[in-house]
């Protein structure tokens, strides 16, 4: 288990490999990427059942990424856990790497199922806890969907089978950023509020700050003590978070540093680190 | 015809998976509101501890099936083939064929003989969709019998298919002990005149056209592509070798399906003439399984007429 400092210590190093992996692919989605990485960080390190020597273990949790454009973020997550070589970062994208533009559960150890199609990791997710349920085993499934995702109409479709089945072996996370590619999720296309929703379709529903370490754990403790139900964390997030200029700009959803900004994005995350 | 007996390859369906069921404790199956008509529910009476039901929601269908075969179940995934093939195709091609997750995709209600259904339920798109989605099996049944016997050799098999099924009976073509293999074409009558190729009900109008033909001294080579993915290219080679030209006839648009595929294999590896009997570029419509089959062209005559065109 690590402290929340620690967790602080290790996001702040995955957001940074992060970005060198989008900087040297020339393209990617640092937004997106820098918003999920305290919620895969606090899950990895801190709440998941894995094994980064026995990637396939037995009775081992599992994580949707349902987001898959923020690969980056669990590439470099899975790398800092043991999974490979952080160096392996500065492959991403590139022609025969394992770190595909979309995560390929083929190809990459830890990842859990091939997503970038927005709506069908979720899914996914409860057809595997659907899965663990009829053969009684007894461990998570974890599924990470954006916020600008839940205008999928998949996502109603599985978060209805998800109470009928009372997943409650099923914790799903909303990186609720509130950006889009387009803009603001809210002028988009509405899809707050997100916890009502995810309630009158028969889930248990918390939200909390999605970059506050403590209060995502303590969210976690809330969420595995629900019973006959699964349950919808809505992480309140900010995309580009913790590097000044993407800050909530959504024209840093898909787009790569170039040299300059690199430099300025590790200097401002990690200092001289 | 009245005294023939006719079965539906979905009613073989049903109670394929009835029988599986006790013998595979890992299988698992799932509809989306068709259980009746795609005849799960046989399946659904024995074991519903491992039947799912997932309402009227085709994407979740199948992106929940991926879920549950990638942690170590085969499953098998009805609806019509219109929603299976059409409305869930990206996530067929996503999250079953790109993770190489056991679903075998079992499409019931396929092609014209839906029939009063109408055009929005018809759909001769199906093999064509499946067919581009790489390494996909794609197997369509000509009867009950062979359906059952097919159906058992891509079950035991680790991989995603299509499966396509009709809703009309159709008569039995094979015997039970029938010895069929996946991706290996069967010659049903031999003939050097002319070739048909004809996949799952078309089989039956084949051997129908055949009869015809013989009457007026045409000798055919009738042939059943039960399996359309990986196609038979060897049967087809030395049908385009020996006979003066290849017919194929299938339940499906003339496009990209069963016609297109043996074109493909003939103009590469023995070009000669291919004329495709199917469903021609258009919409289907209400009616009954042997008028519309008329209307649009996939009776017997049709082959026949196809056949005479090219000797």
């Amino acid at each position: 288990m690590k402290t929340v400092h620690e967790l602080n210590e290790i996001a702040r190093d995955v957001r940074m490999d992060a970005l060198r992996g989008i900087h040297a692919a020339g393209a990617g989605h640092p937004g997106g990427s820098l918003s999920v990485t305290d919620i895969l960080v606090s899950l990895y390190f801190n709440v998941m059942n894995v094994d980064p020597e026995n990637p396939k273990m037995e009775g081992r949790d599992r994580l949707v990424l349902s987001k898959g454009h923020a690969a980056p973020a669990l590439y470099s997550t899975l790398a800092h856990r043991g999974y490979f070589d952080t160096s392996e970062m500065l492959t991403l994208r590139k022609l025969g790497s394992r770190l595909q533009g979309h995560p390929s559960m083929k190809l990459c150890p830890g990842v859990e199922m091939s997503t970038g199609s927005l709506g069908q990791g979720f899914s996914a997710a409860v057809g595997m806890a659907i899965a663990d349920k009829i053969d009684g085993k007894d461990r998570k499934t974890f599924v990470i969907t954006g916020d600008g995702e839940l205008q999928e109409g998949i996502i109603w479709e599985a978060a209805l089978s998800a109470a009928k089945h009372g997943l409650d072996n099923l914790i799903a996370v909303v990186d609720w950023n509130n950006l889009q590619i387009d803009g603001v999720v809210d002028i988009v296309k509405k899809v707050a509020p997100i916890d009502e929703k995810f309630s009158s379709f028969g889930w248990a529903t918390f939200v909390c700050d999605g970059h506050d370490m403590q209060a995502l754990l303590d969210t976690y403790e809330k969420a595995f003590k629900v019973s006959g139900k699964p349950v919808c964390i809505v992480a309140r997030t900010h995309k580009g978070h913790g590097v000044s200029f993407m800050e909530d700009q959504a024209g840093w959803h898909g787009k790569a540093p170039d040299d300059e900004q690199l430099a300025q994005a590790l200097s401002e995350l990690g200092g001289d680190r | 015809m009245a005294d023939i007996k006719r079965t539906a390859t979905r009613q073989a369906y049903g109670e394929f998976l009835k029988e599986y069921g006790a013998e595979r404790k890992d299988l698992i199956v799932m509809s989306a509101d068709l259980s009746g008509s795609n005849k799960t529910d046989l399946f659904e009476k024995e074991f519903p501890e491992r039947f799912i039901e997932t309402g009227i929601s085709e994407q979740d269908l199948y992106a929940e099936a991926a879920g549950i075969a990638l942690s170590g179940h085969v499953v098998a995934a009805s609806t019509f083939a219109m929603f299976a093939a059409g409305r869930a195709y990206e996530i067929i091609r996503n999250s079953i064929a790109y993770t190489h997750a056991n679903v075998k995709i079992c499409a019931t209600h396929g092609g014209i003989t839906v029939g009063e259904d109408g055009a929005s339920h018809q759909t001769f798109e199906d093999i064509a969709l499946m067919r581009v989605i790489p390494e996909m099996v794609i197997i369509n049944p000509a009867d009950a019998v062979s359906a059952k016997i097919l159906m058992r050799k891509e079950f035991e098999r680790d991989g995603y298919s299509y499966i396509r099924l009709g809703r009309a009976g159709v008569p039995d073509v094979y015997d039970k002990d029938a010895d069929l293999q996946i991706g290996k074409a069967v010659e049903l009558k031999s003939g050097n005149d002319i070739a048909i190729i004809a996949t799952g009900i078309m089989v039956d109008a084949a051997l129908k056209a055949e009869e015809l033909l013989a009457a007026e001294g045409i000798s055919a080579r009738v042939i059943d592509m039960h399996t359309i993915k990986p196609i038979d290219e060897d049967i087809i080679i030395k049908a385009a070798r020996e006979c003066k030209g290849i017919v194929t006839a299938e339940e499906h648009s003339v496009i990209g399906g069963l016609g297109g595929a043996v074109a493909e294999v003939t103009s590469a590896k023995c070009p000669c003439k291919v004329v495709r009997v199917g469903q021609q570029d258009c919409f289907g419509g209400s009616g009954k399984p042997a008028e519309l089959l008329e209307k649009y062209g996939m009776t017997a005559a049709d082959i026949v007429k196809a056949a005479k065109g090219i000797i």
